[in-house]
């Protein structure tokens, strides 16, 4: 168990899988960099695996001051066993105050064992991370500078901001897209740490017979356009309306967690809290009422449309432009419209050629 | 040989189905205005327990931590056909988060001597999927996450294909083992409709306690007590008894426990109250559609 260490650094879990960094820690040096700065203390990417040295660059260029690199054979492939007992340990060596995690599916595997273990608190999927003062309820003492870890809960009724002021390190998990990832600077200087694995006497339990990875199908965070449908398009058939509205885009398709959770559409469409958060330069919401996590997902898009028969949907509030009316009926005339509108463009493109 | 499954599942707030006001206007959550239900994928746990025993034998035991409410997710399980049932109930694990939950159902279920413990990836109210690795972690015992298929269990080895998001994965694991069970790996069976008959009757003591306030209101509480103890024998003997823990039935530490032995904290809650949007509405005609689109090429927004 680990006290309270103001000197303690901030630290990002570096995920990598086959040598190749994800995306996440890469986002996480943003804010990471930001919490930092608040505190006054280094930034530092914990780097696991096997001969992985060369990502310790591509580390620092997006904001980390030192990487703390264990490799060994035993952290070839990802177990929750080796890299919790390696996480661990550096922790109580080090003691950071912040420990950041990617909410990938390794993550949310790896991140609850190392807080089970450390015996610390463990706040999942926040949607932003400040630096603020604590009082508790019946206490006099003001704990400063904490790590306010902020998510929707409940069905997106509620907005909790949780906090850790006694066992640290203060621990959070952070789902893909949620941060923005900050530009490369190549000639940033920082430190590389050799560490130990330490594994000799640690047995890693599970036998991996198969790997299979399958490239995303589906890219929500490059888009520059999505249409994303919700409970209200009513089936996985009439969903074929947003593929039609998507297709004649060029969009992506996506899907508010309802629309997933009702088989309308796959997961790997789902944007928002639990799925991926997305900064399109449009985004159509179709059907979609708008829950806190759907929009923590999709409210930073350059414009918004939300097509919805409610009136008082909250994602109405949010929206730039709304159509209240019926979507089966409101698509197809966007469709018609759009394509004329190609045409329009081509002509437009043709005269000045 | 048969294998001694346990299952965690959790009662949780209907998300889905929320009706009236959820919060409270001190800022906690209405839970009454939450219709309770046993977490889906918790469900599909059970399921894939029930599926071993088919195959295998051995029995299948459902723990859940909650208020006496939590019954009816231990009496569906029941329904479905499971073994035994145990609810941990104590005011002392109240405010519990993640970390102390996992260890108090660490202490009730290495009670239970488990091979094989199964858990739902995750609850559709915190959705965080955190228990399930943690109670592994103070089991000592490994965990395999996103079971999507059991694929062999024969002697101590188990082998199964689990869902890394981007792919799959084939492990292999000696018991005891944790798992944590995703949605589609199965479809639950349907309660079955004469163990419902049977066990729709079965209650844990606090239930029988909660009753007879209401039925012997002007009973002392020694004739109350004298009630309880007789309905609670009278149920036993008809197998419909359902077991109630508490904090020192499983001999946890309260430094562990509840509020005290839960680092998180809650330092606000904010009820999500939604500022009239500023957008601008186009109605749902031709013309008005054209208008809209015609401004997004403008714009560059599309085109």
């Amino acid at each position: 168990m680990i006290g309270v260490n103001r000197q303690g650094e901030v630290w990002v879990f570096a995920e990598q899988e086959d040598g190749k960094l994800s995306d996440v820690p890469l986002e996480l040096m943003g804010k990471g960099r930001e919490l930092a700065e608040i505190l006054s203390v280094p930034l530092a990417a914990v780097l696991l695996g096997e001969r992985v040295a060369h990502l310790a660059d591509t580390l620092i260029a997006h904001g980390a001051d030192k990487v703390y690199l264990a490799e060994d054979r035993r952290l070839a492939h990802y177990q929750a066993t080796t890299y919790r007992h390696v996480i661990c340990q550096l922790a109580e060596q080090y003691r950071p105050q912040i420990c950041l995690f990617g909410a990938t599916p390794l993550g949310r595997d790896l991140a609850p064992t190392v807080a089970s273990e450390l015996k610390c608190g463990l706040t999942a999927d926040c949607t932003d991370l400040q630096i603020g003062d604590h009082t508790p309820p019946c206490g006099d003492v003001t704990h400063k500078n904490l790590l306010l870890q902020i998510r929707p809960a409940f069905g997106g009724n509620i907005i909790a901001t949780i906090v850790n002021y006694d066992r640290w390190p203060q621990m959070a998990t952070v789902r893909e897209g949620v941060m923005v990832m900050p530009k490369p600077d190549p000639s940033r200087q920082g430190k590389v740490i050799r560490c130990p694995a330490g594994l000799e006497a640690v047995a890693a339990p599970l036998e991996i017979i198969e790997t299979h990875r399958q490239p995303k199908r589906v890219n929500l965070k490059a888009a520059r356009i999505i249409v994303a449908g919700g409970a209200g398009v009513g089936s996985r058939d009439n969903f074929r309306l947003i593929w039609d509205l998507a297709n004649c885009l060029g969009a992506a398709v996506g899907g508010s967690r309802a629309a997933v959770d009702l088989g309308f559409v796959d997961h790997d469409h789902q944007v928002g809290q639990t799925g991926t958060t997305v900064r399109p330069a449009l985004y159509i919401a179709c059907g979609i009422s708008g829950a806190v996590q759907h929009r923590a997902g999709m409210q930073e898009s350059a414009k918004i449309l939300a097509i919805n028969n409610d009136p008082t949907a909250p994602i109405l509030s949010i929206a730039h432009y709304g159509i209240v009316g019926d979507l089966n009926d409101v698509i197809p005339k966007l469709i018609k419209a759009i394509r004329g509108g190609e045409r329009i463009v081509k002509a437009v493109e043709a005269a000045k050629a | 040989m048969g294998y001694n499954c346990v299952v965690c599942v959790k009662q949780v707030p209907d998300t889905k189905r929320i009706t009236g006001q959820a919060m409270k206007e001190d800022g906690t959550v209405n839970r009454a205005a939450l219709p309770a239900i046993c977490n889906p994928e918790d469900a599909n746990a059970i399921e894939e327990a029930l599926a071993i025993r088919d195959a295998h034998g051995g029995t299948v035991s459902v723990v859940t931590m909650g208020l006496p409410a939590a019954c009816e997710a231990l009496r569906e399980a029941l329904y479905r056909g499971v073994d035994r049932v145990i609810l941990i109930t104590d005011r002392r694990a109240a405010a519990s988060d993640t970390l102390a939950t996992s260890y108090i159902l660490s202490r009730a279920v290495s009670k239970l001597k488990p091979d094989i413990v199964l858990c739902g990836r995750q609850a559709i109210d915190g959705d965080t999927a955190q228990t399930g690795p943690q109670l592994s972690e103070k089991l000592g015992i490994p965990v395999i996450t996103y079971l999507e298929q059991l694929l062999e269990l024969s002697g101590r080895r188990i082998k199964v294909r689990r869902n890394v998001g981007n792919g799959w994965e084939v492990v292999a694991c000696n018991l005891p083992v944790l798992v944590t069970v995703m949605e589609s790996a199965n479809v639950p069976r349907p309660p079955a409709a004469r163990r419902m008959m049977k066990f729709k009757k079965a209650r844990c003591p606090a239930e029988i306690a909660k009753t007879l306030e209401d039925q012997m209101p002007d009973a002392t509480p020694e004739e109350r007590t004298a009630e309880a103890k007789r309905r609670c024998e009278e149920l036993k003997r008809r197998g419909l008894l359902i077991e109630q823990w508490d904090l020192d039935d499983i001999g946890a530490d309260l430094a562990w426990c509840g509020r005290d032995g839960s680092p998180t904290k809650v330092h606000r809650i904010q009820s999500v109250v939604l500022a009239g949007g500023e957008y601008r509405e186009f109605p749902p005609t031709e013309q008005g559609v054209a208008e809209l689109v015609g401004e997004l090429i403008e714009d560059h927004t599309l085109g």
